[in-house]
């Protein structure tokens, strides 16, 4: 659906109570509280829009929430970049809205956040609180990303009560509950499940989660961006260049900056060496999880090789302090960047024979086929994202629907796959490592055109009050970085939407109705980062 | 399943020859600003630079302290004069904990890996010491689901609220005697996240922490140098003795040399 087309429809439904208007390349439809759940349930279920998140703010008299939703756009044109924004408003003292989670199932966690963080309430959810803030360990009514929340002062959080037990839903006789975690397993982050079974399946995985919550969001209000980037960096490192660059990205847009070619061809080109690294250790956590130890063995050697390869390009491993606001914090040479893409196809080689010898191995197979399957209608009500959902056939890639950093100049393919089981999972992962080297040729072949023209690597910015949306392709899947600036060029408001978000949501249903010894790979094959979600 | 077997065959021995020799492959260390003589001009911008308050000037001298350093790379890149830089790995220090084990201890431990809010890098890394390259099951060290069995625990991250309690758990629950290894700059000091609410300033807020392994990530190579220190078998880093990596330093005469520089320090 075009824009055209949007306004024509919201305008003909609701007449009066919802209309659309166009800021820049974005647009918004701002409507009545009545309206909003349709609204959001026509936008998420009827007319293809994902969903991206809700971002609550509040002003200085009033609550804004904004609902972010994005289609496919129109590629090449900037006039419709398939954002479409919700704006709703209230005055502060009224703290209820309507719940969309009732039409827009991807909002569950969303508004379960909001509710946690401002204590905002969403009228119609059928399940609120205990989610960020762990119920046992913290007092009632404290509302850490309210303004009026003091941070210095005396701690609100008491030792959490050793009585705490999680709440069991399956209650026949003979069913009994294993809990796991938050201490599990080998080298694993913490979280905690619940799996609830009557014999050999399980019936229901409830994850308790948020035990990494460091408050990323509290700690960068009041702070400049300029420090705020070494945070969105190091909340969730190993995919610490995608989510640096988003936020970059949306205070670039504010100021309206322009970034340099070439510091644009050279984000892309790190961009795709994180993907194809944080690929090359997700297959490796596959094998690992599946006891093939060969298999296991390789995949290791690979990962630790795209590694030292971005140690030896950038200095760091994990591409920290690489991406800087309005370009790069330096220049890479052409030869150092052809060096690199020569040894990523070469990792890419082996990688491409580990997988044909894995397409042959029936006890891996066997773990993986026709298990943890997640159906599309599924995958899209959740809104799961990235390689999960693309291998659930749920296919929005932001490079090619959003084109960032000039994404749309290069040739690239966005695999899918329907089957949506752990094998369909580990086959996008290949293919989309492969699609990653695709890009990083051409990114250094325009490197070598760009030559002549411009070493420049990096612009200055001169930041002022403003708010926009910075958004990424990250290994995972989107995510999307809201910032906002005062006057004098600080945080007021940084709110990060994570692929990992999206993904944790939907995450028990490919454990669900399926074997305890299943869980912890089709735990690997979600390549779930708690990190990433706890912020 | 056979050509699995030929495979791995074919691939050849992958793993560093490190600690018996120096690793020097490139890309297996971030690096860290080096101290020093510095004229005093360019001490003070490399102080204004730094975002985690690394430098400081004693002397004459710029004074690094090294665990508060989160490679943002800002007194390299962009400055007009940068800081030196060093290369090496060998990171890990021994902090007034409880000292070294003892021989018991040197040939094998088993260890109990605890993620206390890092941003997965540092886990990340911790993961690579079981890929072939690092094989750290080859120096007797075993990673350990359970604290009960555990002689080390090494904790990565910057302790969070809602993770403190079990932190603290896993610690009780395992056998005496047993030793903290704390890994990254977030667990040493917090790193970027020190100032958050709900964050310590470090591990030792919590626990008694024996070894320090700085780095944001640390390296997988300086996380070893930091278990080998733990077991005795390696000496620690110290600003003395920073520039040349150590020499060839077989099993046993090397923890005869690792003891005596350790008392000497």
């Amino acid at each position: 659906m075009n824009r055209n087309e949007l306004r024509n429809e919201v305008e003909r439904r609701w007449p009066g109570q919802a209309q659309c208007r166009y800021n820049g390349s974005n647009c918004e439809v701002t409507c009545t509280h009545a309206v909003l759940p349709e609204l959001s349930g026509r936008l998420f279920l009827e007319w293809n829009y994902s969903f991206g998140g809700l971002i609550v703010e509040e002003g200085s008299d009033e609550w804004q929430l904004r609902y972010v939703f994005y289609g496919d756009g129109e590629v090449g044109r900037p006039t419709d970049n398939g954002f479409v924004h919700v704006p709703v408003t209230a005055p502060l003292a009224d703290k209820t809205f309507p719940s969309i989670a009732k039409f827009v199932h991807a909002a569950d966690w969303h508004e379960r956040e909001a509710e946690d963080m401002f204590g905002v309430v969403f009228e119609g959810h059928p399940r609120l609180g205990d989610f960020i803030l762990h119920d046992d360990a913290w007092q009632e009514g404290v509302e850490p990303m309210r303004r009026s929340f003091d941070a210095q002062a005396a701690m609100h959080h008491r030792r959490p009560a050793t009585d705490w037990r999680p709440r069991r839903i399956v209650q026949e006789p003979g069913a009994f509950v294993m809990p796991v975690g938050p201490k599990y397993s080998g080298v694993t982050e913490p979280a905690h499940f619940l799996l609830e079974s009557v014999g050999e399946d399980v019936i229901r995985s409830t994850p308790r989660l948020f035990y990494k919550w460091r408050a990323v969001e509290k700690l960068a209000e009041g702070k400049t961006p300029d420090r705020v980037l070494l945070l969105a960096e190091r909340f969730a490192a190993t995919t610490a260049f995608a989510h640096g660059l988003a936020f970059c990205e949306a205070v670039e847009r504010i100021c309206g900056a322009n970034v340099p070619p070439r510091a644009r061809i050279l984000r892309v080109f790190l961009a795709e060496l994180e993907r194809l690294r944080q690929h090359a250790g997700a297959i490796q956590e596959i094998c690992e999880s599946t006891g093939l130890v060969v298999a296991n063995s390789q995949a290791g050697i690979l990962e630790e090789d795209l590694l030292r390869t971005s140690g030896e390009l950038t200095g760091h491993r994990y591409l920290f302090g690489l991406v800087a606001l309005g370009g790069l914090s330096r220049n890479l040479s052409d030869e150092a960047c052809a060096k690199a893409l020569e040894q990523c196809r070469r990792t890419l080689k082996l990688l491409n024979q580990l997988e044909q010898r894995l397409r042959v191995s029936s006890s891996f197979l066997d773990r993986l086929e026709q298990v943890g399957i997640v159906p599309q209608r599924t995958a899209w009500v959740y809104g799961l994202l990235g390689p999960i959902a693309r291998a659930s056939g749920v296919v929005r890639d932001l490079r090619r629907a959003q084109p960032y950093l000039s994404y749309e100049d290069y040739q690239f393919d966005v695999p899918g796959e329907t089957e949506g089981d752990g094998y369909a999972r580990l086959r996008i992962l290949f293919a989309e490592a492969r699609q990653s080297v695709r890009i990083m040729e051409q990114a250094v072949a325009a490197l070598q055109t760009q030559q002549s023209n411009n070493p420049i690597i990096h612009q200055s910015l001169s930041l002022g009050a403003g708010a926009a949306l910075g958004w990424v392709e990250a290994p995972r899947g989107a995510t999307f970085h809201w910032v906002r600036l005062n006057d004098e060029g600080k945080i007021v408001r940084y709110h990060i939407l994570t692929p990992s978000f999206a993904n944790w949501h939907g995450f028990h249903l490919a454990v669900e109705k399926f074997a305890f010894q299943d869980f912890p790979i089709m735990l690997s094959t979600f390549d779930l980062s708690v990190a990433e979600n706890d912020r | 399943m056979s050509q699995w077997v030929i495979n791995g065959i074919r691939r050849g021995i992958q793993t560093t020859a490190y600690p018996a020799k120096p690793e020097t492959a490139a890309g297996v260390s971030p690096g860290l600003p080096l101290g020093g003589a510095y004229p005093l001009e360019q001490m003070n911008s490399l102080m204004a630079r730094c975002p985690t308050r690394v430098f400081s000037a004693r002397d004459g001298q710029l004074v690094v302290d090294e665990r508060h350093c989160i490679h943002c790379y800002r007194c390299m890149h962009g400055a007009n004069q940068p800081v030196n830089w060093r290369q090496d790995y060998e990171w890990g220090t021994i902090r007034d904990g409880q000292g070294e084990f003892g021989r018991p201890f040197e040939k094998s431990i088993h260890i109990c890996v605890m993620d206390a809010g890092d941003c997965g890098a540092c886990l990340n890394e911790v993961r690579q010491l079981n890929n072939p390259y690092y094989n750290m099951h080859r120096l007797g060290f075993f990673i350990t689901p359970t604290p009960r069995h555990a002689d080390v625990l090494l904790v990565v991250g910057a302790v969070t609220d809602h993770i403190k309690f079990t932190l603290q758990k896993v610690y009780e629950a395992m056998p005496t005697p047993k030793r903290v290894v704390a890994v990254g700059a977030c667990a040493l000091t917090g790193g970027v996240f020190a100032d958050s609410f709900v964050c310590t300033k470090g591990v030792a807020d919590v626990l008694p922490v024996d070894v320090e392994v700085p780095g944001n990530p640390a390296p997988p190579l300086a996380i070893l140098h930091g278990l080998l220190v733990a077991v005795g078998r390696k000496a620690p880093w110290s600003p003395a003795v920073q520039a040349p990596p150590e020499k060839e330093t077989p099993n046993e005469s090397g923890h005869a040399a690792a003891a005596s520089a350790r008392t000497k320090a």
